[in-house]
């Protein structure tokens, strides 16, 4: 199925665990560091510089850009490394991330209490996700390098539902 | 005797970062070409994607995955070579240059405490062997963290034996799970000590990906650990199916009347390694 965000945000709810989703629309890169810099910040009480609201995350840290190209290679990192920060970005009003594996348990059911979407890339495929990625963007915390925070626009970005707002987890039992 | 100056170490390793980060070989294509053939449903489809983007990647000259690894390197150096330089620098270099030129990423950092990124992908993981010969051979093996980090070693008694060891690689395939990107090559380490176990896994990733061990029990073991692993139903990416793993690699060396070590290396689906020798 084509999703369209945010121009077509009602079809989140109809999305089924299992579903290839092929996405249109803004994500932003973080991973480990970008995460633990933006809890620092909430610490210390100073202002973000993204606003995440009603906004994708994707766990992901890509290969320099080559002249010519849009974007390095940028598939998903693994997404349990993300777990401690489920709270945080839900508060920011993140709708969902996009990353590769399961999540913890109390990962996982903090994503379905608080209707977060989660989505997995299929990773190695760094390459070939890079083709969708249209337009990128270096906007904050340029000084980590890959683990920047990016802003991509994407097109016909495959991704697979994986804890989708019926309470379905494709991880369940694996 | 036989002289080998830094810069033409510097060049070839700087040219083995790149092509193993950009090349998958095709022994490893055909595998995974096979593989996509017995599997259904999303399991083929996800081994369709990852055969799309390394043809991809090859044909485009960028790195198939985004995690071009810390860089890992297996040295042969021959007695009768005159090195006219530090080796572990040479490498070093070497890989400076070809994460640089290459536009591979950078996931080094310099202390596991402070967490800087060295910017450079260096320092290299270099472990150097010495043979009889006038040549140097050097094994690159770029070691992406999502494998990595589930890799596992355990002291097992003799007693534990073999079920032991086909119990605890099964362990760590299946909590493994989507996280290291299978479908994998699981290197299994048997004997030597806690390191040398460890070390015996990273080599055993970097058999070529059709050989069998040449010890017949190493052997019968590998064919056993492949079928179990594959019917875990782990699958490609942790979503369920018939390859789990490519291949299994099993690696021995002798040890302790008291001890059996054990170590797991998980290898993802991009199985990279190059080599080459002056
Ligand atoms: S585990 Fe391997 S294929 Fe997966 S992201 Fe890491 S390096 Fe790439």
């Amino acid at each position: 199925m084509i999703l369209k965000y945010p121009q077509e945000k009602d079809k989140l709810s109809q999305l089924k665990a299992g579903d290839i989703v092929e996405f249109e629309g803004v994500i932003y890169t973080a991973r480990d560091a970008a995460h633990k810099r933006i809890k620092e910040y909430l610490e210390q009480g100073k202002e973000l510089p993204v606003d995440f609201k009603d906004s994708f995350i994707y766990y992901a840290g890509p290969t320099p850009t080559k002249p010519g190209h849009v974007i390095g290679s940028i598939g998903p990192t693994t997404s349990s490394r993300m777990d401690p920060y489920a709270d945080m970005m839900k508060d920011l009003g993140v709708v969902g991330t996009i990353g590769k594996g399961p999540r913890s348990e109390e990962c996982t059911e903090k994503y379905i209490e608080n209707h977060l979407l989660y989505f997995v890339t299929t990773g190695g495929c760094g390459a070939l996700l890079s083709k969708a990625v249209q337009e990128a963007k270096e906007i904050a915390f340029l000084d980590l390098g890959p683990e920047s925070i990016k802003r991509l626009y994407v097109k016909g970005f495959k991704m697979i539902v994986a804890i989708d707002y019926h309470k379905n987890n494709l991880f369940k039992g694996r | 005797m036989k002289t080998i100056h830094e810069e033409d170490i510097i060049n070839a390793v700087s040219r083995l970062c790149i092509d193993a980060c950009t090349y998958l070989d095709n022994s490893v294509l055909s595998c995974l070409k096979k593989a996509k053939e017995n599997e259904q449903g999303l399991a083929k489809d996800i081994i369709a994607q990852i055969i799309e983007n390394d043809e991809l990647a090859a044909s485009e000259n960028i790195p198939m995955c985004q995690d071009t690894g810390i860089a890992v390197f297996f040295v042969e150096l021959g007695n009768q070579v005159f090195l006219d330089c530090d080796l572990q620098e040479a490498i070093n270099k070497g890989v400076a240059k070809g994460y640089t030129e290459g536009y591979l990423r950078k996931s080094v950092v310099g202390n596991p405490l402070t967490r800087i990124n060295t910017k450079s992908n260096t320092p290299a993981i270099v472990h150097i062997k010495q043979t009889l010969s006038d040549k140097l051979k050097i094994t690159f093996c770029p070691k992406g963290a999502g494998s990595e980090n589930m890799s596992q070693v355990k002291m097992l008694t003799p007693a534990q034996g073999i079920n032991g060891i086909k119990d605890f690689v099964l362990k760590v395939v299946k909590d493994a799970g989507g996280r290291a990107c299978p479908p994998l090559v699981v290197g299994v380490g048997i004997g030597g000590d806690m390191e040398i176990c460890a070390k015996l896994a990273k080599e055993a990733l970097i058999r070529d990906i059709d050989d069998e061990a040449s010890d017949p029990e190493a052997r019968k073991l590998e064919n056993e650990l492949l079928e179990l692993i594959n019917s875990s139903d782990v699958g490609p990416m942790g979503l369920g199916g018939k390859t789990t793993a490519l291949k299994v690699k099993v690696n021995l060396y002798a040890c302790h009347i008291a001890s059996l070590p054990v170590a797991v290396n998980l290898q993802c689906h991009a199985c990279r390694h190059k080599e080459v020798t002056l």
